[in-house]
């Protein structure tokens, strides 16, 4: 159980889990790692656990759901029982219903949908620990994973959230500072493009507040992604080392 | 809706746009003439029905007495909800609420949670044990685009005209009084919601909007001119630029509806 601090910051600006404001929590990420899935990946974010599965392009089932110019994205974001303090019911709830839409909704501006008519692929999101910032975790992880089925991407999206905890603004909170703090932004980015593709707020942030997170998660977004882009090569640099070993043998 | 035909649409709409109009008329930053009726609703402790051009939502308060959640004992519980009803749109199925219906839940709840609309402090009958129950039930009842919007300014107009019978407490137990007070209140979140369309920013859009929009950002602004809920949507992107100039928008547009409803 994680202990509520008393003060979320302190006068020199180290927040309750020893980071500066503006600090990342550490981060691994890893492509290819179900073997069943078209595409998979996985990501720890501080205490995060996610695994994201991929499937397809393939023939939507059922059919009916098909479209006759593009092709359909289908994403479940879902959570363990046990990936939380108390433990959650495994249907899925609202919360999990909207985030399932709005993590596709950020996923979809990255995909040439209009390659693969009639076609579809199912994102499969599963939160197996929860440390706040689920929902930009999963959408980092996910990006990977479709990158991995082999489709081509205008960008990888990442997600990062900053928000408010007491007085100040800070970089990617963690479960703690998610409950007790002031403010949550979670961003969503494809860095090459400028293109936010998710921006969610709760809580209570002035415009020039507002202005500040948003610049933060965007810049969070930015450092996120040079450790995506080296996941994604990682998998093809072991992946040719392990042919070339075959070549050899 | 065919695809071909909202390729034609969506372009006859988006060069109308480049020049500043829309389809009805109106400039890109108009709303649509609405109207709110309040308390048409006699068994519902409020009720509202917005009318947002042709968009019509009707919005039911009732509020019942329950259990406060565990890690909120002080506080009352508030509950939203909403139903695209089979009557107010062909598409519109019947069966359990779908993701946008619970996303437009979703989205009206974070604005009134957030803002502290309702005082939830004041709702309280025995800590940790018994509080009031808001139950804030969204029904749309024609759908013309724009749900969000509409729904969030019913919703809290429904709150304004609720009541509730008087009580006291004694040794725990709540006791009936005559008459009624008003539910109490701090904040009147409004909801403003922007469609991107050929990169430029409309508001309140309508449901061909709608179909052939971007993306989609609704952003809630409390009393102090602050933002209280942020919501994009849609498969489309903002730049940060755009994003910075809708958070101006919807401070303006919010500014201005506060105006005219008094609020």
């Amino acid at each position: 159980m994680s202990e509520k601090p008393e003060k979320l910051i302190d006068k020199k600006g180290i927040r309750s889990d020893g980071r500066k404001a503006d600090e990342l929590r550490p981060l691994k990420l890893e492509v290819g790692v179900l073997p069943n899935a078209d595409g998979s990946a996985y990501i720890e974010h501080g205490k995060n656990k996610i695994l994201v599965g991929v499937f397809g392009p393939r023939e939507m089932h059922p059919k009916h759901l098909s479209q006759s110019d593009r092709m359909v994205i289908r994403c479940r974001y879902h959570m363990a029982p046990f990936s939380v303090q108390e433990r959650k019911s495994p249907a899925p709830s609202r919360r999990e219903v909207e985030l399932s839409k709005v993590v596709r909704e950020a996923l979809e501006p990255s995909v040439f949908v209009d390659l693969y008519p009639r076609s579809g692929i199912d994102v499969y999101i599963e939160v197996l620990q929860a440390d706040g910032g689920t929902r930009c975790a999963s959408i980092t992880a996910a990006s990977l994973a479709i990158a991995d089925a082999g489709l081509p991407l205008r960008d990888l999206v990442v997600g990062c959230a900053a928000g408010k905890i007491d007085d100040t603004v800070v970089l990617d909170l963690y479960d703690a500072e998610d409950k007790l703090g002031a403010a949550d932004v979670p961003v969503a980015l494809m860095p090459n493009l400028n293109a936010v593709t998710l921006l969610q707020m709760d809580g209570i942030l002035t415009p020039t507040e507002f202005e500040t997170a948003l610049n933060m998660a965007v810049e969070g977004c930015k450092k996120i992604y040079v450790i995506q882009k080296e996941a994604l090569r990682a998998k093809y640099m072991t992946a040719k080392e392990e042919l070339k070993e075959e070549v050899e043998e | 809706m065919s695809t071909l035909l909202t390729h034609v649409r969506k372009r006859q709409i988006g060069q109308l746009i480049d020049t500043g109009k829309r389809l009805d008329g109106r400039n890109l930053t108009d709303y649509r003439e609405f109207t709110i009726e309040e308390g048409l609703i006699e068994r519902a402790e409020g009720s509202a029905r917005i009318r947002l051009g042709k968009t019509e939502v009707l919005v039911g308060v009732k509020i019942a007495t329950g259990e406060p959640f565990p890690d909120t004992p002080n506080d009352s519980v508030l509950t939203v909800n909403a139903e695209l009803v089979p009557l107010a749109f062909a598409s519109f199925e019947t069966g359990p609420p779908d993701e946008n219906s619970i996303e437009l839940a979703r989205i009206v709840d974070r604005g009134i949670r957030e803002s502290k609309a309702v005082s939830s402090d004041k709702l309280v009958i025995e800590p940790g044990k018994k509080v009031f129950v808001v139950f804030v039930d969204i029904y749309v009842l024609n759908h013309d685009g724009n749900l969000i919007d509409a729904s969030a300014l019913a919703a809290v107009a429904a709150l304004t005209n609720a009541k509730m019978p008087n009580y006291e407490v004694k040794d725990g137990e709540m006791k009936i009084k005559t008459g009624y007070s008003p539910l109490p209140l701090n904040s009147h979140p409004i909801t403003v919601t922007m469609a991107k369309i050929n990169g430029k920013l409309v508001v309140d859009p309508g449901i061909e909007e709608e179909q052939v929009m971007e993306a989609r950002l609704s952003m809630a602004i409390n009393d102090n001119g602050n933002i209280c809920a942020i919501q994009k949507g849609c498969p489309g992107f903002f730049t940060q630029q755009e994003l910075l100039e809708a958070s101006k928008l919807a401070q303006e547009k919010a500014a201005e509806l506060r105006k005219k409803l008094d609020w």
